[in-house]
């Protein structure tokens, strides 16, 4: 079996949208036939890192990649970067503003939530950079 | 427990789904935080709020919760409405506040879901 690869454009502030990329991809997962935790787990990733490019970046994408034996999940944003991973990656730490934390976001649980429910997790970030996430999933 | 006993328990006005309260109810979470449910929801289980935006149905649509509770005699606006419809959500509306919806709910059998701290 060929892999399968679903892209979505994310854009920066646009709440109105907020969470159509990892509807999509929900939708997407069970024509399939991928099982519902293992679609769950995915969609919460996604979601998460889709809250985060409209939260705090200037607009990414959002790539799911299919393959026999795993998920992977590659969110890229154009910037600004994270100053201190160890720090986002902490549960409770947020930039967020309190707009953000009105909506029930900005808890600083986005991050740990994406590693929690990966197998593989990677984030790559500094500031004036990208942020790149990688998230892989098995089967 | 089915979603009709929910409603009567709860004295809920039904907003969206009033054909689908056959639906099954196991287990319950009340959480204004939707980071938490993410973070922590396990079982297909309702949800118990007073966070009224679209968001909560969104968030409601990646943990497979199929029911909303509002409390407080919190009416969402029509786009939180229009998302439920779409995504198959049900939306219940209860005067009660949240502790209190939650006590009734509990001491009728209803427990909390089972959540994971991984």
């Amino acid at each position: 079996m060929s892999n399968i690869q679903l892209c979505y454009n994310i854009e920066r502030q646009d709440f109105s949208k907020a969470g159509e990329a990892s509807s999509n991809i929900k939708k997407a997962l069970r024509q399939l036939g991928i099982n519902s935790g293992t679609i769950r787990r995915v969609a919460v990733a996604t979601y998460e890192a889709e809250m985060n490019i409209i939260i705090h970046s200037e607009g990414g994408i959002i790539g799911v990649t299919v393959d026999v034996d795993k998920i992977r999940i590659d969110a890229k944003d154009t910037g600004p970067g994270i100053e201190d991973i160890d720090m986002a990656m902490k549960e409770g730490y947020s930039t967020a503003t309190p707009e953000i934390r009105e909506l029930g976001f900005g808890a600083g649980m986005g991050l740990p939530n994406m590693k929690r429910y990966a197998d593989e997790f990677k984030i790559e970030s500094s500031v004036g950079n990208p942020t790149i996430i990688t998230i892989v999933i098995y089967l | 427990m089915n979603l009709k006993e929910v409603k009567q328990l709860l004295d809920a006005e039904v907003l969206v789904g009033e054909d689908s309260l056959d639906r099954e109810v196991k287990t319950v979470f009340a959480c204004d935080l939707m980071s938490d449910v993410l973070a922590f929801v396990e079982d297909k289980t309702i949800l118990l709020t007073g966070l009224v935006n679209p968001h909560t149905i969104r968030t409601a649509e990646m943990m497979d919760i199929n029911a909303v509770v509002f409390v407080r005699g919190k009416t969402p606006d029509e786009e939180t409405l229009k998302l439920a419809r779409e995504t198959g959500v049900v939306i219940l509306t209860t005067r009660h506040i949240l502790y209190n919806s939650c006590g009734i709910l509990y001491s009728n059998g209803l427990c909390g879901a089972n959540i994971v701290h991984r």
